[in-house]
């Protein structure tokens, strides 16, 4: 056992998907050309006032929901203070004195194990813009771009309930998935809408009292939070062995180097001088609000996969595994509703499907083939069009082009052969050149007559019915 | 009578009767500004083209068969810490001197909707931080009734042109009697609605909670003319009440009988000029001639009004003003990085009295002080508030001076702040209070200086405010007093 163990909390930051800002009508769409989504509220200009956005209230109150929280009858919105250029107002409108959610919990499958992490609340705010540095060497400034700035953030704050790599793996992609889900976020990492920070602090293992905590910045993926909380580990456990001690304090994950930095003394804002918005009024969130968020509230894990094994006729480990993620469950039922029969679907979803997600990286919706396809196959094998075997071939062609897979199957020829006719002529060719196998066969070596069968599909370029070839082969040897 | 001179009530009669037409009131009031605007220095930026412009159209709006709006083609001058496109808008700072908004304040446009001529933009001290208009980082400005001394702040160069002819009337801004004192100071009436009457969107935030936007002008009738044409419901404010104001012109020519009059005695200490306290105790007197009665009132927690103020604002002011940091507009100093560009260009760009505040301000909000300052500050500010509420129980308004003291001399009071602060300690109670107050001149000092006397009323009582003042300026003559400004020829 290490002398020490780590104890991790995170703050994890979701852009909301409303089509406009929090405080103003500015679109939030990702990819415009820098400062065009803007006006003089966003800009933070003199005089302008924010208006919430109720939209954003929603979202909010739905991840509240989502996470166990209670809801704040009167929430309010604070500024925080701090300079920097990215920030036009030098302050960020957020919540710190009544956060619309509080005291929830999530529970999250750490290999088999359920966990439930303490969630201390859930709050909104709003984005900051973006700073450019240009790439020329010899450049002197940067450059700002507001687009961003004043899209809706939800900011959810665990409390330190986690302990290990695996379990901090766990908590941010059920957090993602449960997003998804509520269709608050489209969470998509590589355009910065789901963002995480964590704080690590050290203590001697099997201890209660927690050691001096560390938050890191700057983290764009899981795997980089993975990678940021072993190397903090090592970093601090090094420390605490050297008989140094761990400075309370804020550090960049620096992602050429793998290392977290200590930020520089001015860029560390030491008090952010709270104080409520005096240009908001509280909102008030009535219970009937807060019922009508709940019954619009889109289904959630747990109730999908009863769903789906109540449904679809589903074990409990097919279930789990396709609603795992809400895109997949998605994809597996506009698959299923394509087709009738589930569990085959469920089966190709499971092996074929989800295999060439991880290994290409990419969400079902940017996977060539649509679910109609994959039904397609499916409903190809069960009409005993094609083999299980073709429909691999298919599969493996439809999910690089993104062809038909009827049309893939039609143009190569691929259909099952089903004339016993044609059928009869290869098997009678395969008893022609394999006697001594055919006295095996003769003989009752049932591994033979399979092997027998296989000469045949190959004849066949595997579009013989196999269950034809048994047929005939059985009655041709008698 | 110069047309300079005329109230808007009496130029919108001559109007309709086409016994005159808006570009001959404006060319006379924009000739009145340019002559002895070297003296009085009320303007930041006069707005010579866009007002002739702007009469032209008013006057083919008030053309026969056509309905103008009530203010169309009355010249008016707008404080310089209201955005107006396209027109140089700098709070009377270095910062923002050459700032051009892309919009308008909603108070602009409802102006500019009613056919209103912007006559230009008037002084203030900057950020609207001060009592006197010295703190002006473009030029000070001086006050028409005696040209050494100050016109009140920080609406000054409003309260100053109004007096003086160079508007008919003006808007101003108060936070803690910045309408009101200045108003007092120049001889014009000056009202400081309730907290949310009027919308702050593009009202440059010095302290959000306190800000509000009202009427300077000659008279009361005016007043009420100029409040309707801003009062109401905005959108783009979500401090501004959901109500729909009436007309407040109807509450001007009604009774004060049986009215009731409450003068807290802390209110009537120590501390202001005897010749202040004299006009006040004068104008009870003729308020009672007129059938109101004076009862006394209570106001406990006004004593702690001041400093209860002087945290809560700074600490607004601290963050609205974080936003001028050279980046985006505005000023900026050059430096080798972000960090000392921005230390620079607020060094720079401030002048003394705004980082006085912002260093007020961000001591009290800042961790370790935050419960004993601003916290503490907002629940003396409930405790005055509740004062108030149980003094309205008894009384119809309250009377008071609007300030302890007459116009001062430019300098007199400018090495010390505590001094200029405590001018306004009758005007801010009413700002912490959220509830609105007018001031009227009711009597001139032996040195020929006006005398402000100070209505307050209930949170959208603003009606009783112009009865009860309507009625005082129908029996006394202060209002018909120009200061006579010469321009040197």
């Amino acid at each position: 056992m290490p002398r020490y163990e780590p104890v991790i909390g995170f703050e994890v930051h979701v852009e909301l998907c409303t089509n406009t800002k929090i405080f103003c009508g500015c679109s939030t769409r990702f990819g415009a050309p820098p400062n065009t989504q803007v006006c003089p509220v966003c800009l933070g200009m003199p005089g302008v006032l924010p208006v919430v956005n109720r939209k954003a209230v929603e979202f909010a109150i739905r991840t509240a929901i989502a996470l166990n929280c209670g809801i704040t009858k009167y929430t309010t919105f604070d500024r925080k203070n701090y300079y920097y250029p990215d920030l036009p107002k030098n302050y960020q409108i957020s919540q710190n004195y009544a956060s619309l959610g509080t005291s929830g919990w999530v529970d999250i499958d750490v290999n088999g194990t359920v966990k439930r992490v303490r969630i201390n609340n859930v709050h909104l705010e709003e984005d900051a813009g973006k700073l450019l540095h240009p790439e020329i060497p010899g450049a002197n400034y940067s450059l700002v771009d507001l687009n961003r700035a004043g899209t809706p953030l939800v900011e959810i704050v665990s409390e330190p309930d986690l302990g290990t790599a695996d379990e901090a793996l766990a908590y941010m992609n059920t957090l993602k998935n449960l997003l998804e889900y509520i269709e608050v976020s489209d969470c998509k990492m590589q355009e910065g809408r789901l963002r995480f920070e964590v704080n690590i602090s050290l203590r001697e293992s099997g201890a209660a009292k927690l050691g001096t905590k560390v938050e890191i910045k700057n983290l764009n993926s899981m795997k980089t939070a993975l990678k940021c909380i072993g190397h903090e580990t090592r970093r601090q456990t090094a420390l605490l062995e050297r008989g140094e001690k761990v400075f309370q304090e804020t550090r960049l994950w620096d992602e050429a180097a793998s290392v977290t930095r200590a930020m520089r003394s001015k860029e560390v804002a030491h008090d952010y001088r709270y104080f409520p918005d005096p240009d908001l009024v509280e909102i008030h969130i009535t219970d009937e609000w807060q019922e009508q968020v709940r019954a619009h509230l889109p289904e959630l894990p747990d109730a999908k996969r009863q769903r789906f094994i109540a449904e679809y006729d589903l074990p409990e480990y097919d279930a789990r595994l396709l609603t795992a993620s809400k895109t997949v469950a998605t994809y597996y039922e506009r698959a299923a509703a394509a087709h009738n029969n589930p569990k085959a679907i469920s089966n190709w979803m499971m092996t074929e499907v989800l295999r060439e997600l991880r290994e290409r990286d990419i969400e079902p919706d940017d996977f060539p083939l649509k679910p109609e396809g994959l039904a397609a196959i499916v409903e190809m094998i069960d009409d005993a069009r094609i083999s299980g075997k073709i429909a691999k071939d298919v599969f493996a062609k439809a999910a690089q082009s993104g062809r038909d897979p009827g049309e893939i199957v039609n143009a190569e020829g691929l259909l099952q052969v089903t004339d016993t006719g044609e059928i009869e002529k290869w098997v009678d060719e395969a008893i022609a050149e394999n006697p001594d196998m055919v006295a095996k066969v003769k003989a009752g070596q049932t591994k033979t007559f399979q092997a027998l069968v296989g000469q045949i599909m190959k004849k066949s370029r595997g579009k013989a019915n196999p269950a034809l070839v048994n047929e005939l082969l059985k009655s041709r040897i008698p | 009578m110069e047309l300079y001179e005329m109230t808007a009530h009496e130029l919108r009669g001559k109007f309709e009767r086409r016994e005159l037409s808006s570009a001959e009131v404006t060319a006379a009031v924009m000739k009145r500004a340019a002559d002895i605007e070297p003296l009085v220095r009320a303007y930041v930026t006069i707005a010579h083209d866009e007002a002739d412009s702007a009469a032209a159209e008013a006057d083919r709006a008030l053309a026969p068969g056509k309905s103008a709006p009530p203010l169309a083609g009355i010249p008016i001058a707008v404080k310089d810490n209201m955005c107006t496109k396209g027109m140089r808008t700098t709070c009377s700072s270095k910062i923002l001197a050459n700032f051009v908004p892309p919009y308008d304040a909603t108070v602009v446009t409802r102006l500019r909707g009613q056919m209103a001529v912007i006559t230009g933009k008037t002084n203030l001290d900057e950020f609207a931080m001060g009592s006197s208009t010295e703190n002006s980082g473009i030029h000070k400005t001086f006050n028409p009734w005696d040209l050494e001394r100050v016109p009140g702040g920080s609406s000054g160069g409003s309260a100053a042109a109004v007096a003086a002819g160079m508007a008919i009337m003006a808007t101003g801004s108060d936070t803690g009697g910045s309408i009101r004192q200045p108003a007092s100071f120049c001889g014009v009436v000056g009202l400081k609605p309730t907290y949310g009457l009027v919308s702050r969107y593009g009202l440059v935030a010095f302290a959000s909670s306190l800000d509000q936007i009202g009427p300077i002008t000659r008279d009361v009738e005016d007043a009420a003319l100029l409040l309707n044409a801003m009062a109401g419901h905005d959108p783009l404010d979500t401090t501004s009440a959901k109500i729909m104001p009436p007309d407040y012109t109807t509450f001007i020519n009604r009774s004060v009988k049986g009215m009731r009059i409450g003068l807290p005695a802390e209110y009537f200490g120590d501390g202001q000029e005897p010749e202040v306290r004299a006009a006040i105790d004068k104008s009870v007197r003729k308020l009672e001639e007129l059938g109101a009665e004076p009862v006394e009132v209570e106001l406990h927690h006004s004593p702690y009004a001041v400093a209860a103020y002087y945290l809560c604002a700074t600490a607004e002011a601290s963050s609205n003003l974080a936003r001028y940091d050279g980046a985006q507009y505005g000023m900026r100093a050059e430096a080798d990085n972000v960090i000392d560009m921005c230390s620079r260009t607020r060094a720079r760009g401030f002048g003394a009295e705004v980082k006085r505040r912002i260093m007020l301000g961000t001591y009290a909000l800042s961790a370790g002080y935050y419960d004993a300052y601003y916290v503490k500050a907002l629940k003396a500010r409930t405790l005055i508030k509740r004062d108030f509420d149980r003094a309205f129980e008894k009384c119809d308004v309250i009377a008071s001076p609007t300030s302890p003291t007459a116009a001062f001399k430019v300098g007199e009071k400018t090495d010390n702040p505590l001094e200029m602060y405590l001018s306004d300690i009758f005007t801010i109670p009413v700002n912490l209070a959220g509830i609105c107050a007018i001031s009227i001149p009711c009597g001139f000092t032996l040195q020929n200086l006006p005398i402000g006397l100070q209505l307050i009323a209930p949170a959208f009582e603003e009606g009783r405010l112009f009865t009860i003042s309507h009625a005082f300026e129908q029996a006394t003559e202060w209002h018909k007093k120009r200061p006579s400004v010469m321009p040197s020829s």
